[in-house]
């Protein structure tokens, strides 16, 4: 098994550094030709109009959406990530997404920069609140009855799953918090002698 | 308690940029390329910095009601630039909730003396730097990301490259410094010990690093990425290039795609005329000197 990170703009090096951190093998995803052996995929932060762009011109996005059929790929999408796996995205000039979670998220849903904020958070299976910075973030505005909510705030989602496909509206990944990291590649089966 | 001068959210932010093309706009249609094209920020100013040095005049913030044209245009960040040492222009992006204020030397400065004390500022501050003494400078004052400063509106990258591996070269140069050296080395640069030992541990900026100033190609933006450039600001480049959309779209192919001799090949043909580039020796005003010894 390999983790992979969607590379093609955001903060990879964040998540790298998780990665190596809990000692899980990986390597930078921007072609169909890196996507193939990777078993778990990380969709950074960055911007989701970026990421979009490219999951298009690359093929990525099909291939991925036809691999989580085929039960042979698990996905975290953070904040960029997030919006790329709902099912509906809402706000101007939004992304096409892959509909990989049966949620509704609104881009930039808090405001600008001007909004952004961190939090502590607490997430189902992990201890300690984590303290996470939400930067332009969105917001979950609606899940499905497949969907488990493993973190809210103020009365929203922020932390979701369905099965082995996750996604954080937040970043654990910018002050270096491996917990949620690791929640998520020992419920999606990564073997990895550093996974509590 | 005395307050940390760090945005630690404006740093997250400028953290989530990395790896992307920072477009200079001056319209919201030119906004809305940008956005298409995979920008993952625009930089929304009165004129681009080849027409800035070629009309001359003192050159300001542009009028909030440009700004805000932009702001509504694309979903992407926003960012804004003001004069060095304009704190009341500062203050006015932030009132308009713009994501990044770029304290320029693109614009006339306002302050022989001073760089705005960015601390004071909810908005995150990017400026630029030829020298990592610069750059620890305004990330003492409170600056939340870097860039070089190049030499804007040239469409030549020799600054940019020359100030990038300048960092690079000083922040090599602390790993060998005795106490008493760097203890030197802080005072003649006026920056705090502290700072200067935090680079040397990390081997670089403590904060996210871009190439801004005479990118004016596909391969001018793989080349700084290659050189260890965290992602790229690109002015002139785009819209004074024959086709901004294809170029615009090449530069961030390139940008992604750094290492990639095919891809980078494919992107950067059938492009038609770049924009025309400036020898440095022959400019008659420098724009990266404004602001350098403050």
């Amino acid at each position: 098994m390999l983790a992979g990170i969607l590379a093609f703009q955001g903060d990879v090096a964040e998540h790298a550094a998780v990665l190596r951190t809990l000692h899980v093998p990986f390597q930078e995803v921007r072609t169909l030709a890196d996507l193939a052996p990777v078993t778990h995929l990380i969709i950074p932060g960055g911007e989701s109009t970026v990421m979009g762009r490219f999951l298009i011109l690359s093929g990525i996005g099909k291939e991925m959406t036809k691999r989580v059929k085929q039960g042979a790929l698990s996905i975290f999408g953070t904040c960029a990530g997030a919006i790329l796996l709902a099912r509906k995205v809402k706000g101007k000039n939004a992304p096409a997404s892959y509909a990989l979670i049966d949620m509704t998220v609104e881009r930039n849903s808090y405001g600008t920069q001007a909004q952004s904020f961190s939090a502590n958070i607490a997430v189902k299976g992990i201890a300690k609140p984590i303290s996470m910075a939400f930067i332009r973030a969105p917001k979950i505005l609606w899940t499905g009855r497949g969907v488990e909510v493993m973190a809210s705030h103020k009365g929203n989602p922020v932390i979701v799953r369905q099965g082995n496909i996750w996604a954080s509206t937040c970043h654990p990944e910018v002050n270096g918090n491996v917990e949620l990291h690791a929640l998520w590649l020992r419920q999606a089966g990564m073997p990895a002698p550093h996974l509590k | 308690m005395k307050r940390s001068p760090r945005n630690m959210l404006g740093e997250d932010l400028a953290k989530m940029l990395k790896g992307g093309v920072i477009m200079d706009v001056v319209n919201a249609k030119q906004a809305k390329i940008a956005e298409a094209a995979g920008a993952c920020a625009v930089m929304a100013l009165e004129r681009v910095p080849s027409d800035i040095r070629r009309d001359g005049g003192v050159a300001r913030m542009s009028d909030p009601a440009l700004i805000k044209e932009i702001q509504n245009a694309v979903s992407i960040p926003v960012m804004a630039k003001v004069r060095i040492g304009h704190s009341a222009e500062a203050r006015i992006l932030e009132a308009l909730a713009v994501d990044f204020i770029d304290e320029s030397e693109v614009l006339t400065p306002a302050d022989p003396f001073d760089h705005i004390e960015k601390s004071g500022f909810r908005t995150p501050f990017v400026c630029g730097a030829t020298t990592l003494g610069e750059a620890l400078r305004r990330i003492a004052e409170g600056a939340a990301m870097i860039r070089t400063k190049g030499e804007a509106g040239t469409g030549n990258v020799v600054e940019a490259v020359r100030h990038l591996k300048m960092i690079a070269r000083e922040i090599a140069s602390l790993q060998t410094m005795s106490p008493a050296a760097l203890q030197k080395w802080a005072t003649a640069e006026r920056v705090s010990v502290d700072l200067v030992k935090r680079v040397r541990t990390a081997k670089r900026l403590p904060v996210v690093t871009f190439v801004a100033g005479g990118i004016a190609t596909p391969s001018d933006a793989a080349l700084v990425m290659e050189l260890g450039a965290e992602g790229v600001f690109v002015g002139s480049g785009i819209f004074k290039s024959a086709n901004p959309a294809k170029t615009a779209a090449a530069i961030v192919q390139a940008t992604i795609h750094f290492l990639d001799g095919v891809k980078l090949a494919e992107v950067s043909s059938g492009l038609g005329k770049p924009m025309v580039g400036l020898e440095i020796a022959q400019l008659a005003m420098t724009m990266q000197e404004r602001g350098r010894t403050m």
